[in-house]
C-alpha cells in the first residue's frame, strides 16, 4: 500500500489470485482502488477530530454580538437541530447522514443545505484556483529552469529576486497594492476608460474574465515563487550529476542534454510539490476572496468557523480532506509514469 | 608505432577557487599513437582525470584550460567552436567514467542512452543506430541484449552498467577511448572481465586507449606505455616493461613498491608513501615530491628538475634517479617504511584534519 523505489512489480502473488490478469495496468487499478478505500478511514478520523475540536471551542452557533437570544429561544433551537442530545449521539447522527451524502442544514443560514452552500461557492474558488495553477506551472518551472541554466547571471538574480520578493510579501499586501495601482490608480489616470475591475467574479465558471487577473496574481505569487525556487535548486543539483557529464561527453546537443537528461530528472520533485500546491489553490484563500469580493469557499469556511456554524465547518473540512487525499493519489500515480524506479507494491 | 593521434602540448588547467588558483594540470605534454594503449597513473588528486576532461573540454567550473595545445589529428581541440567540440565529443574521442552507478541517466532506457550517442553524430543513420545498440551490447557481453536494451539502469548490476558505458563509448567507433578508473567501482571478478573485454576491443577494433588508473596491475596487463603523474605534472614516462623493471623516479618506485605481488615471496615490507599529495594552491618549492621522497637531496628542495631522458624512450623528472641510489639507502627506505595499517591510520588522520580545515575555511 505504498510507493517504494526499486521493488519489482509482481512478487509472491498468492496462487488463489492467479485468475487475476497481471500487468502494469491491473496492478495500477488495484492500487488505485485500494487507495480510494483507504480514504474512508482517513475521512472518518478527519470528522472525529474536527467534531471534537469544534465542540471544545467556546461559544455556540446561537451567540450573537450585542443583544443575545433569550434562553427559551436557544433551547428550542438546540432541540430543533439536535444539539440538546449527548455529543456521541450527535456524532453518530452526523456520520449516519454523511454515509447517505446528507451533510445537514446550515445552522446560521436557515433552510440552506450545506451541500448547496458548497456547490454554490466552490465553483468560484475552483475556477480561480485552476486558472492560477495553469499559469503557475509554466511560469514557475520556466523561471526556475532558466535561472538554473544561467546560474549567477543577471537572469538568475532577477528571477531569484522576484521569487524572493513574491515569497516574502503577504498576499493581502500584494492584493491591496494591485487594487491601488491597477484599479484605483488606472481608473483615475485614464479618466475611468480603462482599469482592472475589482468587483468579484461575475461568473463562477468563466476562466477568461478580466475580473480574474488581479485575484490570480494575488493568489498565485507565493506558490509560483515557491515552485520557481524548487525548480531552480533541483535543476542545479541535477546539472552537477555524473550522468549529465556523460550526456555532454556523448556529444549531444545542449538542448537534448537539458531536456532529456537534466529536466527529466530535475522535475520529479517539482511534480511532487505541485500536488499540494494545487490542493492549496482549489481549497480557496480567505484573503484573496475577501479582497476581491469573490463569494468562494474560502470565505464560506472562515466565516462558518467565526459563526460556529457546525455543519458548514464539517462539510467544508470533509471536502478539503477529500481533495487533498485525491490530489496526493494523483501525484503518486503520476510518479509511476515519470520515474521508472518507482514501482507500486502491496 | 603508428601515427600520432593525440598530442597534448604544455597543457595547463587551473581552477579559480576562493582559496586561490589550483594548478590541477601544470604543463603536461604527452602523446598517444593510433591503436596504442597509454596508462596514466598516480594517486588521486594528481591531475589525471582533469587532463582527460581537458581533452574533451569538459573541465567543470570553476576550472579552465589556461594554456597549451591539444592536437587531435592535427586539429587543436582548445580552439574548436561549440558545434565542432560537440561533434568531436563521443565521435572522435569517447570517455568512460569512473562510477557506473551514477554515470547513467536513471530515468532513460539503457538502449536509448547508447542509441542517442550515435544519433548525435552522423556516422550512423537512425535506423542503423537502433540495430547497432543490440550489437554493441552483445559485443560487450551483456546477456540477453535484445531484451536488456529496454531496461532502465537500476535493473542493471554494476558490472553490466560499466559494460553499457563501454558500449556507449564504442558506439561511434572512436579512434580514442579514454577510460577513467573503469574498474574501481567494481568487484574483483567483474574487474577481470572488464579488463579482458577492453583488451579484446583494443585488439579487434584498433581503438587507442588512454587508461587512467591508480591500479598498477591494470596498467601492466593493458598498457604499452605509461605516464606517471604527480601534483599536476608528469614525473616519469616510458614503456611499461621498462618502467616496471627499472623505475627511475622515486615516486614511481614507491607506487610500484606499494603493490603486493603474488609471484614474489613476501620478504620485503610493502612501502607506503608517507603523507598526502601537496596542496595544489600552494605547491612546495623545488621538486613537488621532495617532502615525501625518501632519497631527497638538498638540490630537490630549491630547484625543480626537468624531464630528462634516463633510458631509451624513458624520461623522468628527478635529480637523483633510482639507479644512483645506494642499495643501503633503498634498504633503509624499505625498513623505515610504515606498515600499511599505520600508513592508513596516518592518512585517515591527515584527511580528517584536512576536512576540518576545509569546513572551517568554508564556513
Amino acid at each position: 500500500m505504498s510507493v517504494t523505489a526499486g521493488a519489482p512489480f509482481r512478487r509472491g502473488a498468492p496462487s488463489f489470485l492467479s485468475w487475476i490478469p497481471t500487468g502494469r495496468g491491473t496492478t495500477l487499478t488495484i492500487y488505485i482502488v485500494k487507495r480510494l478505500l483507504w480514504m474512508i478511514p482517513v475521512l472518518f478520523f478527519v470528522i472525529v477530530i474536527t467534531f471534537v475540536l469544534m465542540h471544545l471551542a467556546p461559544g455556540s452557533p446561537w451567540d450573537r454580538e450585542g443583544r443575545q437570544l433569550s434562553p427559551q429561544v436557544v433551547e428550542n433551537l438546540n432541540i430543533k437541530y439536535g444539539l440538546d442530545k449527548p455529543l456521541w449521539q450527535q456524532f453518530l447522527i452526523y456520520v449516519w447522514g454523511v454515509i447517505h451524502f446528507d451533510f445537514g442544514d446550515s445552522l446560521r443560514q436557515p433552510g440552506q443545505h450545506v451541500s448547496d452552500l458548497i456547490l454554490v461557492s466552490w465553483p468560484y474558488t475552483f475556477t480561480l484556483g485552476a486558472v492560477t495553477f495553469i499559469l503557475l506551472v509554466p511560469i514557475g518551472i520556466g523561471l526556475g529552469v532558466i535561472a538554473a541554466l544561467r546560474q549567477n547571471s543577471l537572469v538568475d538574480y532577477t528571477a531569484l529576486g522576484l521569487a524572493t520578493a513574491a515569497a516574502s510579501t503577504p498576499n493581502f499586501v500584494v492584493g491591496i497594492f494591485l487594487i491601488i495601482i491597477f484599479a484605483l490608480g488606472m481608473n483615475k489616470l485614464t479618466g475611468g476608460t480603462f482599469y482592472f475591475p475589482t468587483g468579484g467574479m461575475p461568473s463562477p465558471f468563466n476562466p477568461f474574465q478580466v475580473e480574474l487577473i488581479m485575484p490570480v496574481i494575488t493568489l498565485g505569487a507565493l506558490p509560483t515563487a515557491y515552485i520557481a525556487r524548487l525548480t531552480r535548486s533541483s535543476t542545479l543539483d541535477t546539472l552537477r550529476q555524473d550522468f549529465v557529464r556523460t550526456a555532454w561527453a556523448k556529444g549531444l546537443k545542449a538542448r537534448l542534454v537539458v531536456i532529456r537528461h537534466v529536466l527529466k530528472n530535475s522535475l520529479i520533485p517539482v511534480v511532487t510539490a505541485l500536488g499540494p500546491t494545487f490542493a492549496f489553490l482549489i481549497t480557496g484563500s480567505f484573503i484573496t476572496e475577501t479582497l476581491f469580493s469573490i463569494p468562494g469557499i474560502g470565505r464560506t469556511f472562515v466565516s462558518s468557523i467565526a459563526a460556529r456554524d457546525y455543519t458548514v465547518i464539517l462539510g467544508t473540512t470533509i471536502l478539503f480532506a477529500l481533495l487533498i487525499a485525491l490530489v496526493n493519489l494523483v501525484v503518486d500515480v503520476l510518479y509511476v509514469f515519470i520515474d521508472p524506479r518507482v514501482r507500486l507494491t502491496e | 608505432m603508428g601515427q600520432t593521434l593525440l598530442q597534448i602540448e604544455d597543457l595547463h588547467t587551473q581552477f579559480f577557487t576562493s582559496r586561490g588558483v589550483v594548478r590541477a594540470v601544470d604543463g603536461v605534454s604527452l602523446h598517444i599513437d593510433a591503436g596504442e594503449t597509454l596508462g596514466v597513473v598516480g594517486e588521486s588528486g594528481c591531475g589525471k582525470t582533469i587532463t582527460a576532461l581537458s581533452v574533451l573540454r569538459l573541465v567543470p567550473e570553476p576550472g579552465k584550460i589556461t594554456s597549451g595545445r591539444i592536437l587531435f589529428r592535427g586539429r587543436d581541440v582548445t580552439k574548436m567552436d561549440d558545434e565542432e567540440i560537440r561533434d568531436f565529443r563521443g565521435s572522435d574521442v569517447a570517455m568512460i567514467f569512473q562510477d557506473p552507478m551514477t554515470s547513467l541517466n536513471p530515468v532513460t532506457k539503457v538502449g536509448f542512452q547508447i542509441e542517442e550517442a550515435m544519433t548525435a553524430h552522423n556516422r550512423f543513420s537512425a535506423s542503423l543506430a537502433k540495430t547497432r545498440v543490440v550489437e554493441l551490447l552483445k559485443r560487450v557481453r551483456v546477456p540477453a541484449a535484445e531484451t536488456r536494451v529496454k531496461d532502465y539502469p537500476h535493473q542493471f548490476s554494476g558490472g553490466m552498467r560499466q559494460r553499457a558505458m563501454i558500449a556507449m563509448g564504442l558506439a561511434n567507433e572512436p579512434s580514442l577511448l579514454i577510460a577513467d578508473e573503469p574498474t574501481t567501482a567494481l568487484d574483483v571478478t567483474v574487474q577481470a572481465q572488464i579488463i579482458q573485454l577492453m583488451k579484446q576491443l583494443n585488439r579487434e577494433l584498433g581503438t587507442a586507449m588512454m587508461l587512467i588508473t591508480h591500479n598498477m596491475a591494470l596498467v601492466a596487463s593493458l598498457c604499452q606505455r605509461v605516464v606517471v603523474m604527480y601534483a599536476g605534472r608528469i614525473v616519469e614516462e616510458g614503456p611499461v616493461e621498462q618502467i616496471f623493471r627499472s623505475p627511475q623516479h622515486p615516486y614511481t618506485w614507491s607506487l610500484l613498491r606499494s603493490v603486493p605481488r603474488v609471484d614474489e615471496a613476501r620478504k620485503d615490507r610493502l612501502v607506503s608513501i608517507r603523507g598526502l599529495p601537496p596542496d595544489l594552491t600552494n605547491p612546495p618549492p623545488g621538486c613537488k615530491f621532495h617532502p615525501r621522497c625518501p632519497f631527497v637531496i638538498d638540490r630537490c628542495r630549491v630547484e625543480e628538475p626537468s624531464l630528462g631522458e634516463v633510458a631509451l624512450n624513458q624520461v623522468a623528472r628527478c635529480w637523483v634517479l633510482m639507479r644512483n641510489v645506494k642499495e643501503d639507502d633503498v634498504a633503509a627506505a624499505k625498513a623505515s617504511a610504515l606498515s600499511i595499517e599505520a600508513a592508513q591510520k596516518l592518512k585517515a588522520d591527515a584527511e580528517a584534519a584536512a576536512a576540518e580545515v576545509d569546513s572551517v575555511a568554508g564556513s
